[in-house]
């Protein structure tokens, strides 16, 4: 039985991974890279390693639903969420929590992206986990002009709910995926509330009580000027 | 061959008859069953559509969304120590538990790191809140069944944790105590010593439970080989904490990540069960609540001195970056995906709960099921609506 035997390899797994040491390094994270990149090819676009943290990689949307199965196929066959970004900076701005940013700069903040770039204004994220290897990586892909992406419904059965969210917050279709009504929002709600764009209405008709909290500090940041450090 | 009398000829066709009209009435008609949004099992509304054939469940439907509260749109326009206050209120049950990863994500971003003694203080209340949450899900589930004694023994001993926990941070549900770079206060005078007592009786609670329900043969009969799920579909449906480890699957992120928290300083064992039913489920819960009181113990034990504050800036200003954080949340892997641009506030929080993976399993697992098996089933798949709408 499939489930049996899971268990008798993870736990001697566990045992031998006692020590943190041998939690995973950044050499294991490189191997990664290496073993997807001799799948994708040129379709792994970038990649990003934070030392001793974590991975992320950025493929093209093409291989978006192959790379799912190749990492699957490569171990990482826990899922974890898929989602969407909205790089765009908000144009109703952060003002009003930022004091320091009010006077800063008045024009738009340009658009940019994060770990591993990015040329659109949306990425879709997901998160796989490898539970033997202990260790996850995180999948970008540019969401293109349609808008549509291939769905990970046939690899993973949770990204269901995952893609039906990402679809109503940030009006990204999956294709493939057999069932896109909303599951939070009212089916005839218009918008998409994740998107920047979008404003937060309750925001817009009365300033935030919140803003006191920062504004009387002294507006001075710098490392000495510390809070706590000595109360025990 | 016997000739039939009169009498014997008519008991046969008025057999014959009986027999075609029950022919009949097995024919179901399907029937649409609405559970919920108030159902009294659930905690919060978590509605469920079934289509029935008869007393079996043709295919099952969760509808949340009915506290969708939008908190990752929210955290946008807080700055980094005020989302502490929202996320708080993901999964209610263990509050302190959902500030944890968030803050956690913004010290990895900041490169900072809590003093020892905060990483300590940390741990415990962190499984204190999980002991508080299971503890009410321990009681909860004989109610789900008819039996309605556990539940007051469950409230009964939740309310020596809560008190634990009101004692040190000042809030019995919503602490808001976990800051960037440590924590509010130092632990109050004689905690300790209470905190050790309360430890012991929740083991009492534990064997309580254990006898009254997990011993008893209705509990045992309505949940032993009921919904069963399979490692393989596990993983897919991203399933965590005691469900995931119910089929099987040897992962437990306290023990299986490095992280600034002091779980690997205690010595704990990690409890797996290869059935995957409904019984595995609450049964791992419960082996998790006894290596919770004994991670308490053996941590307030060696309690490091010093401070319980990092040196950080007064105004939080969090480098521009991304970050994944995760932890082994009371009712799973709970994460936060947070982007930040260099401001005070983050640019973009995805918030991972863990029931929203845990019930969007329920179309999969209620299927071919009896009706009175939906109570125990989502019982035992034990979610939080909060956590799933967030």
């Amino acid at each position: 039985m499939a489930p049996l035997s899971d268990t008798t390899d993870a736990t001697t797994d566990a045992s031998a991974d006692d020590a943190p040491a041998a939690l995973p390094g950044d050499g294991l994270r490189e191997g990664i890279v290496d073993a997807l990149r001799a799948e994708l090819g040129d379709q792994l676009l970038d990649t990003h390693l934070v030392p001793q943290t974590d991975l992320w990689v950025r493929v093209t949307a093409e291989v978006w639903q192959q790379t799912g199965a190749v990492l699957k196929s490569q171990g990482f066959d826990y899922f974890c969420f898929l989602s969407a970004i909205d790089w765009m900076p908000s144009p109703y701005g952060d003002g009003e929590d930022d004091p320091s940013a009010a006077d800063e700069d008045d024009e738009p903040a340009e658009m940019t992206s994060g770990y591993t770039g990015g040329d659109t204004r949306f990425q879709v994220f997901a998160r796989l986990t490898d539970l033997r290897r202990h260790v996850g990586v995180t999948i970008k892909v540019d969401v293109p002009e349609s808008m549509t992406l291939d769905t990970w419904l046939p690899t993973f059965a949770g990204a269901n709910w995952h893609e039906r969210e990402t679809h109503e917050m940030f009006g990204i279709t999956f294709e493939g995926h057999p069932d896109m009504r909303n599951l939070y929002l009212p089916g005839e709600f218009e918008g998409y509330p994740l998107r920047k764009d979008f404003p937060l209405l309750a925001r817009m008709i009365k300033p935030w009580p919140g803003i006191v909290d920062v504004e009387p500090m002294p507006a001075d940041d710098t490392d000495d000027d510390a809070e706590g450090g000595d109360g025990s | 061959m016997t000739m039939l009398n009169e009498r014997q000829q008519l008991s046969y066709i008025a057999a014959q008859a009986a027999d075609a009209r029950l022919n009949v009435e097995l024919e179901t008609e399907g029937m649409t069953l609405n559970i919920g949004p108030q159902h009294p099992a659930t905690h919060g509304t978590l509605r469920i559509i079934a289509r029935l054939d008869g007393e079996q469940v043709v295919w099952a439907e969760p509808v949340p969304g009915y506290m969708h509260r939008g908190y990752e749109k929210l955290t946008e326009v807080r700055t980094f120590p005020q989302v502490t206050t929202l996320i708080n209120r993901i999964d209610w049950l263990g509050s302190f538990a959902n500030e944890v990863p968030f803050i956690l994500a913004a010290e990895q971003l900041m490169e900072i790191e809590a003093p020892p003694r905060a990483q300590y203080i940390r741990t415990i209340l962190f499984e204190l809140s999980r002991i508080a949450n299971i503890g009410l899900f321990l009681g909860d589930l004989g109610v789900q069944m008819g039996a309605v004694t556990p539940a007051f023994f469950g409230f009964r001993d939740r309310e020596y944790v809560l008190n634990l926990i009101e004692g040190a941070t000042g809030g019995r549900f919503h602490p808001n105590f976990d800051r960037i770079g440590g924590l509010k206060d130092d632990l109050p005078k004689g905690w300790i010593n209470e905190t050790k007592q309360v430890m012991k009786r929740l083991r009492g609670f534990c064997d309580e439970i254990e006898d009254l329900l997990f011993g008893n043969e209705i509990f045992q009969s309505r949940t032993r080989g009921i919904g069963v799920i399979p490692a393989e579909v596990a993983k897919s449906y991203g399933l965590s904490g005691a469900n995931l480890r119910a089929s099987g699957v040897d992962w437990d992120l306290r023990r299986d990540q490095v992280l600034p928290m002091a779980w690997d300083k205690a010595d704990f064992k990690v409890w797996t069960h290869p059935d995957g039913d409904s019984w595995a489920r609450c049964w791992v819960r419960l082996q998790e609540t006894r290596e919770a009181t004994k991670i308490v113990d053996q941590l307030i034990d060696d309690l490091p001195a010093g401070p319980i504050m990092a040196k950080v800036p007064r105004i939080i200003k969090v480098p521009e970056g991304e970050a994944w954080v995760s932890t082994e949340n009371p009712l799973g892997e709970m994460g936060y995906y947070v982007i930040s641009k260099g401001d005070l506030g983050p640019f973009r929080v995805k918030i991972r709960s863990a029931s929203f993976n845990n019930i969007s399993i329920t179309p999969w697992v209620l299927k071919g099921v009896y009706v009175p098996d939906i109570i125990t089933i989502l019982a035992s798949l034990y979610f939080i609506l909060g956590d799933i709408d967030r």
